[in-house]
């Protein structure tokens, strides 16, 4: 499995689009992941298709920990369509699946065909026609790997998914220019929803995925915004006296819960958007921060230092969002845990667990209370779960410089997001379409 | 030149004004020692001894002097800790002094953390480290109203290296005063 475990650079930058600057390389393959042949797509229409369909679902799938693709050369043959698969050609290569498709151009627009073998048994198990305009394409490819993905594994693809995250550049006289940025999960498609010179952070999607809250300085202190993605219009929705801090969505979108000082020191309250009614959650003279709610918004995780360091709570809430009863401290392995992160079934939480030396990535399954380090790096923040909580995207350092880096729910596989030049920070994962 | 002179003049006559109005205000020494020359108006050799005991130890600019006991305004922390040290509350107390003297300055105090661990943790601590500042300056007399706690957490570093060399340094809190 060395060959797995070699870095392999897949090259990401798509030619042509100026704000593709953040690359992905695997750093960790999986053993035991599953081979899977992607044939290339068959093309008519003039001059080359507007996207490499097969090699966007192929680097998808090797991301997933989950799937080893075969090298292009291994490929015994190369069809287009069902009808030209000869299986017994592919019984010898060492893959079970086949995945093969084409793409046409229709009156503008693209027409894509996909279909998915057991090339063992010489069935179909699952095949789709697409239509979509040339800048829907590369989204038509990650559908395409979502629904070969969940038919391989029984599990939710989340590959037609997106992330936001911070960039810092450093600029001349000790400048700095901080930028709130969305983009396709693998790292395509960039945008910069905010260009600010003062620091932002926290930045937290709405259920609906239209929307992002974060916290921005621009006013020369923590302030909380809550912005339309596509429009770009914002909203400051936090600017108490004191920290306005650390927003989060709750399930049904109504609502933020966050952490305000407004009474003499960092406490949890919960926002209604509409209305901005406020009520407090959290009473208590240490610092309680960084809520997280439970799935079905009746409860909310916590950082709080209560105890003497900072460590994982939990509180009840009524339907009206009033504490129910006093929080309970969830973790208790290490000295330091905080940053929670709820996985989408609510079993596992994603922490910061600091040994007093270094401070990695680890999930506590909540039921048994079993906790599992996912990371060796040393300084590790804000771990946010993919939708379909297969993989961890998290903050690091490496080399000097803030990446980002997603890892394998089970720890073994890994992939690495940066920049050429300055530091990505403060990742999170956008919840599935149309939820 | 013209310039120079100018000033000259202008601090001696403060200088005068100083000491025609308020004896126990030897202040004036640190800007006798910027070159004003001459001498005739230094108290001697009981400057400082005089300054400290009249309670007069600032000096005629005492914001801008870099002998200024005010100089100094960054208070250091342990990891996750907000706790003062013995030695910072001696710098704080004099910081309370001048602003409980001069109660139409105000100050604020921005508070940071080091890298480690959780940024919204680390702006919260932040905070706490502000206001355990805040707290012993008022204590001292100074007035709520010229006191300002801002955190900025792990987000404005002064050192960047990722190790206890630059974290000692970030770990801090710093008094700004308005104006300066």
């Amino acid at each position: 499995m060395n060959a797995m475990k070699a870095w392999l650079l897949l090259c990401l930058l798509l030619a042509g689009t100026a704000q593709a600057r953040l690359s992905i390389e695997i750093t960790q393959g999986m053993e035991g992941a599953m081979p899977i042949a992607v044939v290339p797509f068959g093309w008519s229409g003039p001059g080359v298709p507007a996207q490499d369909m097969a090699a966007i679902i192929s680097a998808d799938l090797a991301r997933s920990g989950q799937f080893a693709p075969l090298d292009a050369q291994r490929l015994p043959q190369r069809p287009v369509d069902g009808r030209d698969v000869n299986f017994n050609l592919w019984r010898g290569v060492g893959s079970e699946n086949l995945v093969i498709g084409r793409v046409e151009l229709r009156d503008g627009r693209y027409q894509v065909q996909f279909q998915l073998f057991d090339a063992v048994r010489g069935v179909q198990l699952a095949g789709y026609t697409m239509q979509a305009d040339a800048s829907r394409l590369r989204r038509v490819a990650h559908q395409i790997a979502d629904i070969i993905y969940q038919r391989l594994t029984g599990q939710r693809g989340a590959f037609d998914t997106h992330i936001a995250y911070v960039t810092v550049e450093n600029l001349e006289a000790g400048k700095r220019r901080f930028r709130l940025e969305v983009a396709d999960a693998d790292g395509h498609n960039e945008q910069v929803i905010l260009t600010s010179s003062q620091p932002l952070m926290s930045p937290a999607w709405a259920p609906d995925r239209r929307r992002l809250a974060y916290v921005s300085f621009e006013d020369g202190r923590s302030m909380i915004y809550v912005q339309d993605i596509a429009s770009g219009q914002r909203q400051k929705v936090a600017e108490f006296p004191g920290l306005n801090s650390a927003p989060e969505f709750s399930p049904d979108g109504q609502r933020l819960a966050l952490t305000l000082s407004r009474d003499g020191n960092p406490e949890i309250y919960v926002l209604e958007l509409a209305g901005g009614k406020l009520t407090r959650v959290t009473q208590h003279f240490g610092i309680d921060t960084e809520p997280v709610w439970g799935a079905d918004g009746r409860s909310i995780y916590f950082t709080s230092d209560r105890g003497g360091r900072p460590q994982i709570y939990r509180v009840s809430l009524d339907s009206a969002a009033r504490p129910q009863g006093a929080p309970q401290r969830v973790t208790f392995e290490g000295i330091y845990n905080a940053s929670p992160a709820l996985s989408p079934d609510g079993k596992r939480l994603a922490m910061v667990h600091g040994d007093g030396d270094r401070f990695r990535i680890a999930v506590l399954e909540l039921e048994t209370g079993t906790l599992r380090v996912l990371t060796d790096t040393r300084l590790d923040e804000s771990p946010s779960f993919a939708p379909n909580g297969a993989m961890l995207l998290y903050a690091t350092e490496v080399g000097d410089r803030g990446v980002l880096e997603a890892v394998s729910a089970d720890g073994r596989a890994r992939q690495r997001l940066g920049l050429k030049k300055g530091d990505v920070r403060e990742p999170a994962w956008s919840p599935f379409f149309g939820e | 030149m013209n310039s120079k002179a100018l000033w000259v003049v202008g601090l001696s006559s403060l200088l005068l004004a100083a000491c025609g109005s308020l004896e126990e205000r030897p202040e004036d020494v640190p800007v006798e020692d910027r070159g004003i020359g001459a001498g005739e108006v230094r108290p001697a050799d009981g400057a400082e001894a005089g300054g400290a005991q009249l309670g007069g130890e600032f000096g005629a600019a005492p914001l801008t002097d870099p002998a200024s006991p005010l100089a100094k305004r960054v208070i250091y922390f342990a990891f996750d800790s907000s706790e003062v040290t013995p030695e910072s509350r001696d710098l704080i107390a004099v910081h309370a002094r001048y602003l409980a003297q001069n109660p139409e300055t105000s100050v604020v105090l921005e508070g940071h953390a080091d890298e480690r661990g959780s940024r919204e943790y680390n702006l919260a601590l932040g905070e706490r480290r502000a206001k355990a500042v805040e707290r012993l300056m008022t204590l001292q007399g100074v007035g709520a109203r010229q006191l300002q706690v801002i955190s900025f957490g792990e987000e404005r570093p002064v050192a960047f290296g990722h190790d206890e060399s630059a974290w000692r340094l970030n770990r801090r809190v710093e008094l700004l005063y308005s104006g300066y």
